[in-house]
């Protein structure tokens, strides 16, 4: 049982979490922040197995992983 | 459930960075931080922050810092090392202030093997004011100095630092690394941990240079510029730890 | 207190390390290695370090760096190692940190002359680096006064977090007199400045943003870069109260020498030999050349005098530009100068205000 939650405020969309998601969980939404960027989000959030390798890649301290 | 993994506390909650999507600027404060918690080390920290986008810092870390001038962080930084010893003195320099403006001070710091670290981001660019070229720029890279990309019979070749401070005989660390994939995050964040407790050993002189990218001044989406640093700067630049004592 | 015979170079360093100076960072140039050489040697014997620097500028960083840290620290060097020192020297201004520095300085522009001169005043009160700060700038005309300033200079540069400069020149540097060096301050008077200044001092505090360390050189927002500049602009403000100026002889003077350093000194001893001879001469001699001491020139009878006499060794002149806005066009200013490190001979002075004296 794992979670992964985006802060969205703090993503840019770069996408390294998405890229290097061994389970595909995370996409680039449809909504936007504050700041104009597509934020990720959990799109297959079953499948988080709480690695944890997504918040290691995201420069911005934008997600947080619960295990 | 536990957390296991969030935003260092270091790193200012309410403030999001100035840095671009995909700039790993921010993957590497947010490293020295997650180190610095991990070694109980916030209270000691005093950083010392070159000139460009690595001043961007200054206003999300939530501990001690200063901005040096232009490439003369290593300077500012053996003055605080050498009077206040037991603060953990860091700097941290993008390639235009550590290896061209600051290459005196950058050389002449580590052949004395003062006893600080230097986060050395390498970029190849100059990123704060717009792309123009660095010394670490590749061959055939553009810049907005360079239109035509660099040309060695005009511009020389691309500077390694490790390799050219592995010729002192001071330092006593240095490593090459990079954030473009997990397994090498991790590689840098223990360098990082490494150059640390170097300091605190007091064994001198540690360096770690972090291959990294400028989606924006590279002309490039992020993703491209994860592929851009495995093609084309890891060739040029190899990782790996090119001093140890 | 002993009295001692010192060179002005040694002194100085001598009075810094009594104040309290633990950092120093130089780097050789002639006519100031005397400043390193003894520090290199005596921080040592007091628990303090000295740093050769790779250059002038990287010097005044390490300085930058050892003051960020809450340390009393200190450079020196002469005009062309000055003018490097100029980006370290504008860094401090900007983040207001306290640090005390000395310009023995020499002939000319460029390189210059490596003889005695007194070139780098513009540099020294206005301009000593970009963004338009400003700082105390002290002349001495002997070497005690070199000292007492030296040791003064730290006291200032804390009160205010703002770079103090010690202008000298090749005269006061190198030249040997007897000097009664101020007392030293104890390890623990020297620990607790140092403690004093841990509140802002960039060595490490607790995790807590609104309370961390932030020495900053320069600032993102405008508004606040604004308030930076208009609290520094409020420091200079407040300098008035200390300009110190010294006025010999000058109220009933008819002609009124005016000038700083090593040139007022001969000034002085031609203003009594002109008054042996029935001339009465005067001087002003600004003691802080910044802040200037504008209002000296309002205590000379104007209907009695017939010129003020600028002397410097500097050409073309600048010192006179500043005695200019004091003197408000109420008399003539004539001008006796030299330069290139030749030094001002009270000869030259006196002949000079002789003629004066005698064509009107």
């Amino acid at each position: 049982m794992a979670k992964v939650q985006i802060v969205a405020e703090r993503c840019k969309s770069c996408g390294y979490c998405i890229k290097f998601c061994p389970k595909q969980v995370l996409a680039i939404g449809d909504k936007v922040n504050s700041k104009g960027y597509e934020y990720v989000v959990p799109v297959h959030p079953d499948d988080c197995i709480g690695c944890a390798i997504c918040g290691r890649m995201c420069p911005d301290g934008a997600i947080e992983v619960f295990k | 459930m536990e957390k296991i993994y969030g935003r260092t506390k270091t790193i200012q909650e309410d403030k999001v960075s100035g840095f671009c999507p995909g700039c790993m600027h921010s993957t590497v404060i947010k490293l020295i931080g997650e180190v610095l918690e991990e070694m109980d080390l916030v209270d000691k920290a005093a950083c010392v922050l070159g000139i460009g986008c690595c001043g961007l810092h200054m206003d999300y870390i939530a501990y001690d810092n200063t901005t040096a001038p232009h490439g003369r962080a290593c300077a500012v930084a053996t003055g605080m090392k050498r009077t206040s010893p037991d603060s953990l003195v860091f700097t941290y320099q993008g390639d235009g202030d550590f290896a061209s403006i600051g290459l005196a001070e950058s050389i002449s710091a580590a052949n004395r093997g003062e006893n600080i670290t230097v986060i050395f981001i390498n970029n190849g660019i100059y990123g704060m004011t717009g792309g123009q070229m660095a010394p670490t720029t590749l061959v055939g890279m553009k810049a907005t100095t360079a239109p035509k990309g660099r040309d060695p019979k005009e511009h020389g070749y691309p500077m390694h630092m490790c390799e050219i401070l592995n010729q002192l005989t001071a330092p006593a660390y240095l490593v090459r690394t990079s954030c473009n994939n997990p397994a090498n995050v991790n590689k840098t964040k223990q360098a990082i941990h490494k150059a640390f407790q170097n300091q605190l050993d007091g064994k001198g002189f540690s360096m770690v240079e972090i291959v990294t990218s400028c989606p924006t001044n590279w002309g490039l989406d992020p993703m491209k510029s994860l592929d851009y640093i495995e093609e084309k700067m890891l060739p040029e630049f190899p990782l790996g730890v090119i001093r140890d004592r | 207190m002993a009295r001692v015979f010192m060179k002005g170079c040694e002194a100085i360093a001598e009075a810094a390390v009594r104040a309290g100076c633990r950092f120093f960072a130089g780097y050789p140039i002639t006519p100031q290695n005397e400043i390193p050489e003894y520090f290199s040697r005596r921080l040592p014997e007091v628990g303090g370090v000295f740093v050769q620097g790779e250059s002038e500028v990287a010097s005044v960083n390490m300085v930058y760096g050892a003051a960020s840290a809450g340390t009393r620290s200190m450079t020196s060097s002469s005009s062309p190692g000055i003018a490097l020192k100029s980006e370290g020297i504008s860094y401090c201004a900007a983040a207001r940190i306290p640090m005390v520095y000395a310009n023995i300085s020499r002939g000319g522009p460029g390189v210059g002359s490596i003889q005695p001169a007194q070139m780098d005043y513009f540099q020294a009160t206005k301009a000593s680096g970009n963004g338009g700060f400003q700082m105390l700038v002290f002349a001495p005309s002997t070497v005690q006064e070199a000292v007492d300033m030296t040791y003064k200079a730290f006291d200032y540069a804390d009160r205010d977090r703002n770079p103090v400069l010690i202008l000298a020149d090749g005269v006061i540097g190198t030249m040997m007199e007897p000097v009664v060096l101020p007392e030293m301050k104890s390890d623990e008077e020297v620990a607790a400045i140092k403690a004093s200044k841990q509140g802002w001092a960039c060595v490490g505090h607790q995790l807590d943003y609104a309370n961390r360390s932030w020495i900053q050189p320069g600032q993102w927002s405008t508004l606040k870069m604004q308030e930076a500049n208009e609290d520094a602009a409020a420091l200079y403000e407040s300098w008035k109260k200390d300009v110190q100026v010294e006025e010999y002889q000058v109220a009933d003077a008819e002609i009124v020498l005016t000038a700083y350093g090593i040139s007022a000194r001969i000034c002085k001893s031609a203003v009594d030999l002109l008054r042996a001879q029935g001339i009465k001469a005067g001087l002003i001699r600004p003691i802080t050349v910044h802040p200037f001491p504008y209002e000296s020139y309002d205590h000379i009878d104007y209907n009695k005098c017939k010129a003020v006499l600028d002397v410097e060794m500097s050409i073309p002149a600048q010192f006179v530009t500043d005695v200019a806005v004091g003197v408000k066009d109420r008399c003539p200013i004539e001008t006796c100068l030299c330069s290139g490190g030749n030094i001002m001979s009270r000869d030259k002075v006196i002949a000079a205000a002789k003629k004066i004296m005698e064509g009107k």
